[in-house]
């Protein structure tokens, strides 16, 4: 039942990436409060799905692919809403919603919601592991800022002003925003793995090995883009494709609550 | 209850003329103040700008009172006065077409919205608007608002200069603390530099194989002029490079920028080479954070966006058609509630 929410979720999604589409390729965009409150009430929806599944599994809802996707994908919008009206980035809802109601469809569609026995309850590991995804959901945002960047980079490379052109930061602003997106996910992933090995959870191999490449490879391209030894446009073509190889890798980290 | 427009613009006459006719910002309460003792006029707003002096009157009698208009502009100029007029409908079309910078020089200009509304703001000041011309005026300032978010009328940059403030504005954002070298002080360039200094851009280099023509630019636009022989000591802090050279050979090239760039922490460079032949190689554009724009591109976004606003003419017609409909609808209704 309370998968209706989700669906309600994903129209909201829709309904922002639909509205930004149309009103890019009619030429009457106008950076406006539609896309912000298309994202909030998708966000409030999952909300209330996340806490109506945490009273059904009476801990943290990240038990399961299924709602480690979900997760994601709240983490991704909550992000977006903290960061995107700060930095005036109406435009980025419009590329925030097509990845999140991707996740939600995948968590909708896929078989993925299976029952998985927990162990004893631990507030710790469930700390570290709500606060990894909320970090994947900066590094989720700043994979959507490496994009923007790109494609405003090229449109202003190829000499053509298009209406995404006129509409997308300025792109010293995104390759900033990008560079703090990155900061951000990497001090709180940091922090989630510190309360992980407060907490002593025994982590499995190939889990482990996984979280720690994701975490070196952000770490890595944080201190490159510190030390400014990368141009910013492969900074933001890192931001994508660490994100892309963190989400294939999801699945063999989905568990993250579990040991 | 008529509404009349009465004026003079760039359309009908030269600017040595309209600057006769022109009413200064301090002249316009006193010359609303002797307006409207001519008979038959009720309210009044007078939109004086570069382009267009207009006298907007409700009247119950128009006749005499463009008669009356007539004299007074002929008495304070010296003049007789060339004026254009109409009555309602057409005047209270040609209020929002102006509101909406249809009729302006540039098409689609919006720098006439706020002209407009000042102009009205000292009418209703100094109590020369009552419930005609308010209602009027109001409309005009929300049809101009439907037409510029529905339509594409203001969209981009119609002349060099602007294209060049709007790119430099999508590359850095804010242009405050942007420092601008101006290679060759041509008539382009100059219009291109002021447009940045208009935009924020405090700090200008200029850079001229005759010192003294870098210097009098230098001192128009509050810059700073540098030798010739020395610019390559600057450019290094530069963000953007304006080049109009009469240099036969690039004076930029790949392998000399490269190694520049990479010492530059990642900043972007925007180049405007509007020199014929070109002062800056093509393949500088390939270099990471650089952003090279030519004469023949930065024209062609310029008649783009000329175009994409010419295109846009019949969709604000029809949404002006519409409102003056639905005003006139109003007058005649309030006519007749009167009666």
């Amino acid at each position: 039942m309370e998968r209706y929410w989700l669906v309600a979720a994903s129209f909201c999604f829709l309904l922002s990436f639909g509205h930004t589409l149309f009103a890019l390729g009619s030429g009457t965009f106008r950076p406006a409060r539609f896309n912000l409150a298309a994202m909030a009430g998708g966000f409030v929806f999952e909300s209330i799905f996340l806490y109506q599944r945490g009273q059904i599994v009476q801990t943290c809802p990240i038990t399961n692919l299924f709602e480690v996707l979900v997760f994601l994908s709240w983490s991704i919008v909550l992000i977006y809403l903290l960061v995107g009206p700060a930095y005036r980035l109406s435009l980025m809802g419009a590329f925030t919603s097509p990845l999140v109601l991707a996740l939600l469809m995948l968590a909708l569609l896929a078989p993925v919601d299976i029952v998985t026995p927990r162990g004893a309850h631990n507030p710790w590991i469930e700390f570290h592991a709500a606060l990894s995804i909320i970090a994947y959901g900066a590094f989720g945002l700043a994979c959507i800022a490496g994009i923007m960047y790109l494609v405003q980079e090229r449109q202003l490379k190829s000499g053509r002003v298009s209406e995404l052109l006129l509409n997308l930061p300025p792109i010293t602003d995104l390759g900033a925003i990008n560079g703090r997106l990155l900061f951000t996910g990497f001090l709180l992933l940091t922090v989630a793995f510190v309360a992980g090995l407060a907490a002593g959870i025994a982590v499995a191999g190939i889990k482990a090995g996984v979280s720690f490449a994701i975490w070196t490879l952000y770490g890595t391209l944080l201190a490159m883009d510190r030390m400014r030894l990368l141009p910013t446009r492969r900074i933001a073509g890192g931001s994508i494709a660490i994100f892309i190889i963190a989400l294939v890798t999801l699945p063999s980290v989905s568990h993250l609550a579990a040991p | 209850m008529t509404i009349l427009c009465a004026g003079i613009n760039h359309h009908i006459a030269p600017v040595d003329v309209r600057e006769r006719f022109a009413v200064a910002n301090h002249e316009i309460a006193d010359v609303l103040h002797n307006v409207r003792r001519i008979e038959g006029l009720h309210e009044a707003v007078i939109v004086s700008t570069c382009n267009r002096v207009e006298f907007y009157a409700a009247s119950i009698c128009p006749e005499l009172t463009l008669d009356g208009l007539r004299g007074y502009l002929e008495t304070r100029t010296g003049l007789e006065a060339p004026l254009y007029h109409h009555d309602t409908p057409s005047s209270v079309r040609h209020l929002f077409r102006v509101a909406s910078g249809l009729d302006s020089m540039v098409l689609g200009e919006t720098e006439i919205l706020g002209q407009v509304k000042q102009a009205y703001a000292v009418a209703a000041g100094a109590g020369a608007t009552s419930g005609t011309l308010n209602r009027l005026f109001q409309n005009a300032f929300r049809v101009a608002k439907s037409v510029r978010t529905e339509t594409q009328i203001t969209r981009g940059a119609t002349s060099v200069g602007s294209v060049a403030v709007e790119l430099a504005g999508k590359i850095f954002g804010d242009l405050d603390h942007r420092r601008v070298m101006v290679l060759g002080a041509g008539e382009t360039s100059e219009r291109v530099a002021r447009s940045l200094v208009s935009r924020g851009v405090k700090t200008v280099i200029v850079s001229n194989r005759t010192f003294d023509r870098a210097a009098q630019l230098a001192g128009e636009i509050g810059g700073m002029a540098i030798h010739f022989d020395h610019w390559q000591n600057e450019f290094p802090d530069v963000d953007i490079l304006i080049s109009s050279t009469a240099a036969p050979h690039p004076l930029v090239t790949r392998e000399r920028l490269e190694p520049m760039m990479r010492q530059r922490s990642g900043r972007p460079l925007f180049i405007i080479d509007l020199a014929v032949p070109r002062d800056v190689e093509p393949a500088v554009n390939r270099l990471d954070g650089v952003f090279l724009y030519d004469i023949d591109s930065l024209q062609d976004i310029a008649r783009r966006s000329l175009a994409v606003r010419q295109s846009e003419i019949e969709h604000c017609e029809r949404i002006i058609d519409r409102n003056v409909t639905d005003f006139v609808g109003w007058l005649r209704r309030r006519q007749h509630a009167v009666l």
